[in-house]
């Protein structure tokens, strides 16, 4: 068996202001799966949500899945036809600092131009009005191309707080 | 580290990687190295058969030596499982629909260590545009051998053409 070094950074970004979106462009094909990670609260919208799109597109192209627990009962929903993966699809983050939200996005074999693209997403947050876990598996299915551009931004038209970070990895299998 | 914890890229390595190009009934990895503390297991992969049930072994035990359980969600409802004395591990399900494949990342901690049963993590599912999973399984293997294969494999069918499996191991320090 090869065996060979992995789980490689590569890319970073800190927000030195609020923002509402985050884009990682011009992504190497060189991994197999990519890892997304970051951990924030929402700047400026009580309940307001992130989600992940790609290669720019808007269309209706994605659906997810979900499991979520909030501490008293658990749940299972699903969004057909949106233009956008939520990564908190019950859950919202709200705008305090000392309870944000974190999430761990497996984009699974993104550089494939054989196959529809799915995403496994873990997010937990610990914060008092919208607490919650969850387990969120996305499908985009666009005409298969491989993933190259990434945008995270959040619904209702939220901000993502100053110095939040984002840092995206890359997976080569031997 | 494990699930996608940052951690430095030298303790996260690739150790064999296996994308078919026909459908096979199961894949293993065998001759897994020693030299690691943890194994993580990345799955990219279809069935021939609706919401099938995904399965290991290890060692190719086939005896009664698993118990497992499931807590997961179809888009409707919740429901959560369990079954002691098994002859296989759950790794959750793994659907048939055309181009979408059912992703796994599988966690197996401490592989080598023949003090005690092996436990085996797994955060699963598919999205189908109106079907789907989102599966969080475990396992406990009750054999205090040390892991050297991995055989994995759907219970009603067969893996599609493209599934693709990886196996890591990550380093202690």
């Amino acid at each position: 068996m090869a065996a060979g070094s992995t789980y490689t950074p590569l890319a970073t970004s800190t927000l030195g202001s609020a923002a509402a979106s985050v884009t990682f462009s011009s992504i190497s094909s060189s991994y197999t799966d990519l890892i997304l990670i970051f951990n924030c609260y929402n700047a400026t919208v009580d309940g307001g949500s992130p989600f992940i799109r790609f290669n720019s597109d808007t269309t209706t192209n994605y659906s997810y899945t979900w499991l979520s627990g909030d501490g008293t009962s658990a749940t299972s929903g699903r969004d057909t036809a949106k233009a956008q993966i939520a990564l908190n699809a019950v859950t919202g983050w709200d705008t305090t600092s000392t309870q944000p939200g974190m999430n761990i996005v497996h984009i699974m074999n993104y550089a494939n131009t054989t196959t529809y693209k799915t995403v496994l997403n873990r997010t937990s947050l610990a914060n008092a009005t919208y607490p919650g876990t969850e387990a969120i598996v996305g499908l985009w299915r666009k005409t298969p191309e491989a993933i190259n551009t990434i945008l995270i931004s959040l619904t209702a038209g939220g901000t993502f707080a100053t110095g939040t970070t984002f840092t995206l990895y890359g997976i080569a299998a031997a | 580290m494990l699930n996608g914890g940052a951690g430095a890229a030298t303790s996260f390595d690739s150790i064999a990687t296996t994308t078919l190009s026909t459908t096979a009934s199961s894949m293993t990895f065998s001759s897994i190295p020693s030299t690691y503390t943890h194994l993580q297991v990345r799955v990219f992969a279809r069935s021939g058969a609706s919401a099938d049930d995904f399965r290991f072994q290890l060692n190719g035990d086939t005896g009664s030596n698993y118990s497992r359980h499931g807590l997961y969600g179809t888009g409707s409802a919740v429901a959560a499982n369990g079954v002691t004395s098994s002859g296989v591990g759950n790794l959750g399900v793994i659907d048939n629909t055309a181009s979408v494949f059912s992703v796994a990342v599988i966690d197996i901690l401490d592989y080598t260590n023949t003090n005690k049963y092996t436990t085996v993590r797994t955060l699963n599912g598919y999205d189908a545009n109106g079907s789907g999973y989102a599966f969080l399984a475990s396992t406990a293997w009750m054999n205090t051998a040390a892991v050297t294969s991995i055989t994995l494999f759907p219970s009603g069918s067969s893996f599609q053409q493209y599934s693709s499996f990886a196996l890591y191991g990550i380093k202690g320090a």
